[in-house]
């Protein structure tokens, strides 16, 4: 028996040998992939490096949110507008996502039949299909099958809803000049004006957008009425006999028995579902809305540095899917902790602890 | 559990007890004497008889209303929706639809009901996509060879330890007759001259679809499982590189995965060496999909209990035979239901890859319609007959999938 093979027998070098044979596998990997690359590149005469951001983006993006773009603005510029439409997008889908998949869970556990029933028909029928089909059928609904913005559907005249999107009024930050030459800035409410050229409006959501944010908020809904049910279901029997038995409403055993409990069998499982949503509004591109994804598409196809703007794309993503990670961890840790003192005050003699 | 003899259940009726006026004010202890005069014996109910009748329901119904009116006012504000979008639906896909495959009739009634006809002009573009017309019987034979063999996966004998070396051979030969039949050539061998050769280029559908899904999944396994297995391992140096590759994959969308497939790849490769696109496009999906196998495989290995592994290190196996023969058997057989999720996840995922012009269902779709200027208006009615397709196969699987978990939690 050599030195060798007794090295091997030893658990703890073998491990060492495994680690480092890996480390060096992957890093020759790296490297034989970087060659290609730099190979490839150079074969092929592409320039590389992230300097085109600062070169003039010389395309329009239709819709633009908090800032605003036109061809004459950089890359760089065309990628920031990119990923507050993502944000706009993803934040709309994210809160209309949770308020609906509450309902709807609650729904599933009603104590009634029907709405049981309508509930569950609902989730299966959105969980089953793709979303991507789903956000095409709304893009063609909207497009399509809604009236032209001449003849718009309005609600209380102030609400039009056609071809040409949903205008709504808004607040406005007005600056003007009197005759005194004294500048006046104030909000004003901007309502929209309906006349015979159709529907003019400063706010308004493009089809685009609506039917990507209703396509999110639906499906995401269908995952997070099943994470709610999941929760409602997992808080024992016991509880809800004792609640009852202390005479509580079934309105107070819910808002105060149940919710409670389940909301921390639920934390985990939305995180994920909320992460879903932000990754799943890369569909964009399937309707033309101009997010991320769509932006860092048109400008790889310009520019032809697939290598530069596909990371773009993916770090803008990572760092979207750490930062919604790290603000649930905390929360979950705050409402763990608030809910760890509440218990410690409620019990005999808690306070004295 | 079930010996334990259970606490004695108490009175259904405690709410109804007479409760004596020294008890109901104040919390002053009582001695024995008045609590012996404060028990009443209650003679016991009777057994609740089960109504069925209409009075019966209606008084049901009216205490739920009594007792829960916000939750009755919830339901039937949902039921009225309900109702609403059945009858809109009905209108428009049943009661107004033309059948017949007519497109003066479509045409006039175009906005009032839905063209069907479309689907019935156009089915065998949108299910086998752009494949030569007479062969396409050979796509169907593969759809069939497919979803045979998924069946009967998805089944309860098929991964016991009688069956699972057969399954898995199974799924092998399957794999390459499928590959054979789609494209005429057996492993780039013309072995079969009376088929014309079929490019990948041409496949679409259907068959894309299932052929994306179920191979990248057989591909996902083995990889996630050995992700997995580092992430649980105790080396740092491996656990960290998984962990790494795991948590990345997860934190970016299928999308960019995709086009990193189809625009970063051909500059990975050596030079001028660029796989088709196929090829390319199910290793993306395979590398993305192997991230989220890894996290339902290890929920598995963390699902065995302890001792077993204390068990096969007692008696002195290695890390590989523990995995093995004791550990990953266990742990696989709790994951069934998980990975039939994954597999639903995929299934629907690969919709995605119309995005870098792979023609499955969507995509082929979209090529039926957009070349023909008479059916173009009918989009919709296309889509509704794919999202009936996608319905089918992931309402079945997940139905398979809860039975497997229950059976699991059963055992």
């Amino acid at each position: 028996m050599n030195a060798l093979t007794q090295l091997w027998n030893h658990q703890r070098y073998r491990q060492v040998i495994y680690q480092v044979t890996a480390l060096l596998l992957l890093l020759a990997c790296i490297f034989w992939l970087g060659h290609n690359t730099w190979a490839n590149l150079k074969q092929r005469g592409i320039q590389s490096g992230f300097d085109f951001l600062s070169d003039t983006a010389g395309f329009d993006i239709g819709e633009t949110f908090l800032i605003s773009f036109d061809g004459s603005q950089t890359y760089w510029s065309a990628f920031g507008v990119g990923v507050l439409n993502t944000l706009k997008v993803s934040s709309c889908g994210l809160l209309v996502a949770s308020l609906l998949g509450l309902m709807i869970g609650l729904g599933r556990t009603s104590a009634h039949t029907l709405s049981r029933f309508i509930c569950s028909a609902y989730v299966e029928l959105i969980r089953n299909v793709p979303l991507m089909i789903q956000l095409l059928m709304w893009y063609v609904m909207l497009v399509e099958y809604l009236p032209h913005s001449s003849e718009p559907y309005s609600w209380f005249h102030h609400i039009y809803l056609s071809q040409e999107g949903l205008a709504y009024p808004g607040l406005l930050w007005l600056q003007s000049t009197d005759a005194h030459g004294v500048v006046n800035s104030q909000w004003v409410w901007s309502w929209p004006v309906f006349d015979a050229d159709g529907v003019h409006s400063e706010f308004n959501f493009s089809p685009e957008f609506l039917s990507l944010a209703l396509a999110l908020s639906l499906y995401t809904s269908a995952f997070i009425a099943e994470i709610v049910r999941a929760g409602i279901q997992s808080v024992p029997k016991g509880q809800i006999e004792a609640a009852q038995s202390l005479a509580l409403t079934p309105w107070q055993i819910k808002r105060w028995v149940v919710l409670p409990q389940a909301a921390r069998m639920v934390a985990p499982p939305l995180t994920n579902q909320y992460l879903n949503l932000v990754k799943n509004s890369s569909l964009a591109v399937v309707v033309g809305y101009p997010d991320m994804v769509n932006i860092a598409n048109t400008a790889l196809n310009q520019t032809g540095r697939a290598l530069e703007c596909i990371s773009i794309l993916m770090s803008v993503y990572l760092l979207f899917s750490f930062a919604i990670a790290w603000v649930m961890h905390k929360t979950n840790n705050k409402a763990r902790r608030y809910l760890q003192r509440q218990a410690n005050a409620d019990r005999p003699g808690g306070a004295r602890t | 559990m079930n010996t334990l003899p259970s606490p004695p259940s108490p009175s259904p009726s405690l709410t109804s007890l007479p409760v004596h006026p020294k008890l109901a004010g104040s919390h002053e202890p009582c001695d024995d004497q008045e609590r012996a005069q404060v028990f009443q014996e209650i003679a016991a109910r009777s057994v609740p008889v089960e109504h069925k009748g209409l009075p019966e329901r209606l008084r049901q119904l009216s205490q739920f209303i009594l007792t829960q009116p916000i939750e009755a006012l919830l339901t039937l504000g949902l039921a009225l929706l309900a109702l609403q979008l059945l009858s809109l639906a009905l209108n428009w896909g049943v009661l107004h639809a033309v059948f017949q495959i007519d497109e003066g009739a479509c045409q006039s009634a175009r906005g009032e009901g839905a063209c069907w006809g479309m689907v019935g002009e156009k089915f065998r573009m949108i299910l086998w996509g752009r494949y030569p017309y007479a062969e396409q019987w050979r796509c169907a034979l593969s759809c069939a060879l497919a979803l045979g063999m998924l069946g009967w996966s998805v089944g309860s004998k098929a991964w016991t330890s009688k069956f699972r070396t057969i399954t898995l051979w199974a799924w092998v030969i399957t794999g390459l007759v499928i590959q054979a039949l789609m494209s005429g050539n057996f492993l780039g061998l013309r072995v079969l001259p009376l088929w014309p050769s079929v490019e990948t280029e041409l496949w679409g559908g259907l068959p894309l679809t299932l052929i994306l899904s179920l191979g990248s999944i057989a591909l996902a396994t083995p990889m996630g499982i050995l992700l997995a297995l580092g992430r649980t391992s105790e080396m740092p140096i491996i656990q960290s590189i998984c962990v790494l590759y795991i948590e990345l994959v997860r934190g970016v969308p299928l999308i960019s995965v995709l086009f990193m497939a189809s625009f970063m790849f051909p500059l990975l490769m050596p030079t001028l060496q660029t796989p088709d696109v196929l090829i390319r496009v199910l290793l993306g999906i395979t590398l993305f999909s192997a991230a989220y196998t890894a996290e339902v495989v290890r929920g598995g290995l963390q699902a065995v209990d302890k001792g077993q592994l204390e068990a096969a290190q007692s008696l002195n196996l290695g890390y590989w035979q523990t995995q093995r023969h004791v550990i990953l058997p266990q742990a696989l057989a709790h994951i069934i239901p998980g990975m039939v999720n994954n597999f639903i996840a995929i299934f629907k995922d690969t919709s995605l890859v119309t995005i870098v012009s792979l023609y499955e269902l969507t995509g082929a779709l979209g090529l039926a319609l957009n070349g023909d200027a008479n059916w173009r208006p009918y989009k919709l009615e296309g889509y509704l007959f794919i999202a009936a397709i996608y319905f089918f196969f992931c309402f079945a699987l997940s139905r398979v999938s809860q039975n497997l978990e229950h059976r699991l939690a059963n055992r």
